[in-house]
């Protein structure tokens, strides 16, 4: 089995002047799912492009099982790609797309015909040889693609927003299949979306771009729970963001003094931020509300507010809620035959201190 | 070899497409051409129409030039047929081409018939065969007289030549044109609908303005060609306009006569104006509006009057166009026809001549036109490539270049060759290079290189670079890419360039006219011509023309054939 581990030493990248890439440091298993996560413009793209050997980076090196593979063609580093457009030649039928990695190897025609044969049959897609790719339908020419870059038995496997040309219900189908067929193949894979859904429910682990710069790498509980800063805190899931000043740390409390809505005093965590600017950030679904005139438990830090929105989602009902001059968010789980607060109404939210996380940078 | 200097670091990065040497190659290659057969050759000409004959530079051969009273006669002559050329031209083709993009009638196919016919039969050629349908003692005339008791002098003179080329050249803004319309998205028509403009004023304010990139190039192109054309005006014994008396000058009184020189500087000068100033009205304003998955302008059907105005009109045009086809047509086959409708007697004996007599031009047409052709495509694919997919600084000169052909009409280039390459010997032998055949092809190749390279343009255009990337990735070398996907791909494309070239070669007269040496060198559009010269010739002249005719319209055809069959393989079809 093909497992090559990759990695990324002090990549960097410009276009002209514009850096794209700025000292990418990164490793990436063998055999893992890796995903490459970032909006447009992040440099994800270009990143995966680098490995496949269409970019070619101006500084660091690129390694593949310890060997730096910087400035190796695109045709002799056996890096299997699949393109976001899926990039099927469409003058050639099914079984000659997925055949013509193979007859650039020189392959036998029995072990051809064996190897197109198997791969096929992986996909589900034998009885579609002969068709021409304008035939098929999405999900099927996702298939060949995927097929035709496998059969070369490539070390590493890089999608390139694999599923984005595919529409919602064929795009779950789909990511479930993807993972399988990894699971099952053992190929190291990095693949590239802006979608964090479909980073956190396929990946082992994922590294966030943005700006061209890594912005935090490991797995999606890592990263959800403890983002390391304000971006990676709002792209990957939402996000409460109180910015504001730690200005005491004590044996046993933490003042954090936010802005628009006054000092606030709050339970030491374990490894205490330093004194100076930061954000407290917590998720929605972590914040408690009440009405206004019932108890909470002391656990938590309460803090007076006024609805302003309501947004039914179904599993759960989404609040925005003024609370001195800043808005938090607050999802509260939906039951039938449970109330919903109206626009305009008194409540309290409640801070959980252990989910709090303050972010520096 | 300067490319594999920058590897020599081993820590040294630069982009792929520097680091292999084959696009250096192929662009010092591409240059080293353009240079020697149309930048120097035309440089020549401008620098001889500014230096005295011992070198000193002067503008004396202008003020020689306007100073005579039948070369100011000529300059403004050329000028108003182009211009009145140019106007007719739109006024067939403005109608026929909206008829076409809105409304939804039988008569479209006949258009499309329409934009073909006349672009397959040289213009000289129809210029012959129209005398005798419109000509004083022509079909038309004698019938009018018969009937009505008057005559119309359509085919005198300067009236004359501007009817044949505006019978010839309105296909050029027709096709432009139609794509352009063809391009405008049915939401922009629908929108200014939504606001409240309708009918005259909608096709003012939205459909005309978004079509007239379209518009320009086409008219702009019909100007060029008719501002440069040598075979209608000399057929027509027209002499006193520019062309006609640039090539008077050249073959009377010599290739050292400043004044064809000073002649060609103005036909340059006045094409590129016209070109310059079509690109400039149109700079950014590249308005193929036409989304993905969008829709074409809304096609209505035509009122019963509507109806008739247009079928009449589109009959009409129809007629015209159709004359010269049928007139030589009947002119191949005729005996005897002066002084009457149609012939007197019928006889096939002119094909027999041309085939006993003519072998040898339809061999050097057809040796001459496919080499050209052939060499314009390989030229034209690899300038495409050089500039779509690699980015090698200087690249778009490439395209310059070989575009700036367009603005060269034959005959200067011709009188170029002959100074560049005057008194040069053909390597290894002690004959004159001006005294081959070679030249001749290297003219057609470079005039019909722009043509080509739009092809190859637009056929590269549409491989996506993933389907290359994809290949590479899968271990194909950029040869074998080349070969298994980008080829293939771009078949159809190339084809098509390369039919046009070829047909366009094929009917080439005023570079041929200047550069044949030898009657053994004279392909069909040369024997055409020089048949035509004699009153007994006419007949076989004419049957050599029905077979051009027939050469360039199957070879249309079937490349038409082609390109939709190889673009329906290629592109992914609505109902997946």
């Amino acid at each position: 089995m093909n497992q090559a581990s990759l990695e990324c030493r002090h990549i960097s990248l410009s276009y002209g002047t514009t850096p794209v890439l700025r000292d990418i440091d990164l490793r990436i298993e063998p055999g893992e799912f890796f995903a490459l996560l970032g909006p447009s413009g992040s440099g994800k793209s270009t990143l995966l492009r680098l490995i496949a050997g269409f970019n070619q980076h101006q500084s660091g090196e690129l390694l593949v099982d310890g060997q730096d593979i910087s400035g190796v063609p695109p045709h002799l580093r056996n890096i299997g790609m699949v393109f976001q457009n899926y990039a099927l030649w469409p003058h050639m039928t099914v079984w000659d797309n997925v055949a013509f990695g193979l007859v650039e190897r020189r392959e036998s025609r029995d072990a051809m015909r064996r190897k197109v044969g198997a791969v096929l049959d992986l996909v589900g897609l034998a009885q579609y040889a002969r068709r021409r790719p304008a035939q098929l339908s999405g999900g099927q020419q996702q298939r060949v693609a995927l097929a035709r870059t496998i059969v070369i038995e490539p070390r590493l496997l890089l999608l390139d927003e694999p599923l984005s040309n595919l529409d919602k219900q064929l795009r779950v189908q789909m990511r479930e299949e993807l993972k399988n067929l990894q699971r099952k193949l053992g190929l190291t894979t990095v693949f590239v979306t802006h979608d964090q859904e479909e980073a956190m429910t396929t990946a082992d682990r994922m590294a966030v771009l943005d700006k061209g710069i890594l912005q935090q790498v490991g797995t999606a509980a890592g990263l959800y729970d403890y983002p390391h800063n304000r971006f990676v805190a709002g792209f990957v899931g939402t996000a409460n963001l109180l910015e504001g000043e730690v200005t005491a740390v004590s044996a046993d409390t933490l003042t954090f003094h936010a802005r628009g809505l006054g000092p606030l005093a709050l339970a030491r965590p374990a490894e205490p931020p330093a004194i100076g600017p930061a954000a407290l950030a917590f998720r929605p679904h972590q914040v408690s509300m009440r009405p206004r005139g019932e108890p909470g438990d002391g656990a938590r830090v309460w803090l007076d507010g006024l609805v302003e929105s309501a947004e039914f989602l179904g599993e759960f009902s989404r609040y925005r809620v003024r609370v001195g001059e800043v808005a938090l968010t607050s999802d509260q789980p939906h039951y039938a035959g449970r109330g919903m607060f109206a626009p305009g109404a008194q409540v309290r939210l409640g801070l959980d201190p252990a989910q709090l996380r303050y972010l520096d940078r | 070899m300067p490319a594999t200097t920058l590897q020599t670091g081993a820590r040294a990065r630069s982009p792929r497409t520097l680091a292999s040497p084959g696009p250096l190659i192929a662009f010092g290659l591409i240059l080293a051409f353009l240079l020697c057969f149309l930048v120097l050759p035309v440089g020549t000409v401008i620098y001889t129409a500014f230096v005295t004959e011992t070198g000193a530079p002067t503008l004396g051969h202008f003020g020689n030039f306007f100073g005579q009273l039948v070369f100011r006669e000529s300059f403004f002559n050329s000028l108003w047929v182009a211009l009145a050329s140019t106007f007719f031209a739109s006024v067939i083709a403005v109608p026929l081409a909206y008829l076409t993009v809105r409304f939804e009638f039988r008569g479209a196919l006949l258009i499309q018939t329409l934009g073909v016919l006349p672009l397959i039969m040289p213009p000289f050629v129809g210029a012959v065969a129209l005398q005798l349908i419109f000509g004083r003692s022509g079909s038309v005339n004698l019938l009018l007289d018969d009937w009505l008791g008057f005559t119309v002098p359509v085919m005198d003179g300067l009236v004359g030549v501007t009817f044949v080329e505006s019978i010839h050249y309105f296909p050029f803004i027709l096709l432009n044109l139609v794509a352009a319309m063809r391009n405008i998205d049915g939401a922009m028509e629908e929108s200014a609908l939504n606001l409240g403009a309708r009918g005259l004023r909608l096709f003012r304010r939205v459909i005309f303005p978004l079509a007239m990139p379209g518009y320009l190039a086409g008219a702009a192109l019909v100007f060029v060609k008719v501002f440069d054309d040598l075979g209608t005006p000399l057929v027509m014994g027209v002499s006193n306009m520019l062309a006609p008396q640039a090539y008077l000058r050249i073959t009377s009184v010599g290739v050292d006569d400043p004044l064809g020189y000073v002649i060609s500087v103005i036909m340059i000068g006045f094409s590129i104006l016209a070109l310059w100033l079509a690109a400039r009205v149109m700079k950014g304003r590249d308005y193929a509006t036409l989304q993905k998955g969008g829709n074409a302008l809304q096609k209505r059907r035509l009122g019963r009057w509507e109806s008739l105005l247009a079928y009449g009109w589109i009959l009409l045009v129809l007629a015209v166009v159709l004359a010269p086809h049928a007139g030589i047509l009947l002119m191949s086959f005729a005996k005897v026809w002066s002084f009457s409708v149609l012939p007197d007697a019928y006889t096939l004996e002119h094909y027999a001549t041309v085939f006993s007599d003519a072998g040898g031009m339809i061999g050097n047409t057809l040796l001459y036109c496919l080499l050209a052709a052939g060499l314009d495509v390989v030229i034209g694919t690899a300038i495409a490539y050089l500039i779509l997919r690699t980015r090698l600084p200087a690249r778009q000169w490439l395209d310059w270049l070989a575009s700036a052909a367009l603005a060269i009409p034959g005959l200067v280039l011709a009188i170029g060759y002959l100074r560049l390459f005057k008194g040069v010997q053909l390597p290894g032998s002690d004959r004159l290079v001006v005294q081959t055949w070679v030249l001749i092809m290297l003219a057609y190749a470079v005039r019909r290189l722009p043509y080509a390279l739009r092809s190859c343009m637009a056929a590269l255009q549409q491989v996506h670079v993933s389907l290359e990337e994809a290949a590479q990735s899968l271990g194909a070398s950029r040869l074998s890419t080349m070969r298994r996907v980008m080829v293939p791909l771009m078949a159809g494309g190339i084809l098509a360039g390369f039919v046009t070239s070829f047909i366009t070669a094929a009917v080439e007269l005023s570079a041929t006219l200047v550069l044949v040496s030898t009657e053994s060198q004279a392909p069909m559009s040369l024997g055409i011509y020089l048949y035509m010269q004699s009153i007994a010739g006419r007949g076989p002249g004419a049957a050599l023309g029905v077979l051009a005719v027939a050469v360039v319209g199957l070879g249309t055809y079937f490349s038409h054939r082609f390109v939709e069959r190889s673009r329906a393989a290629v592109q992914p079809s609505s109902r997946a």
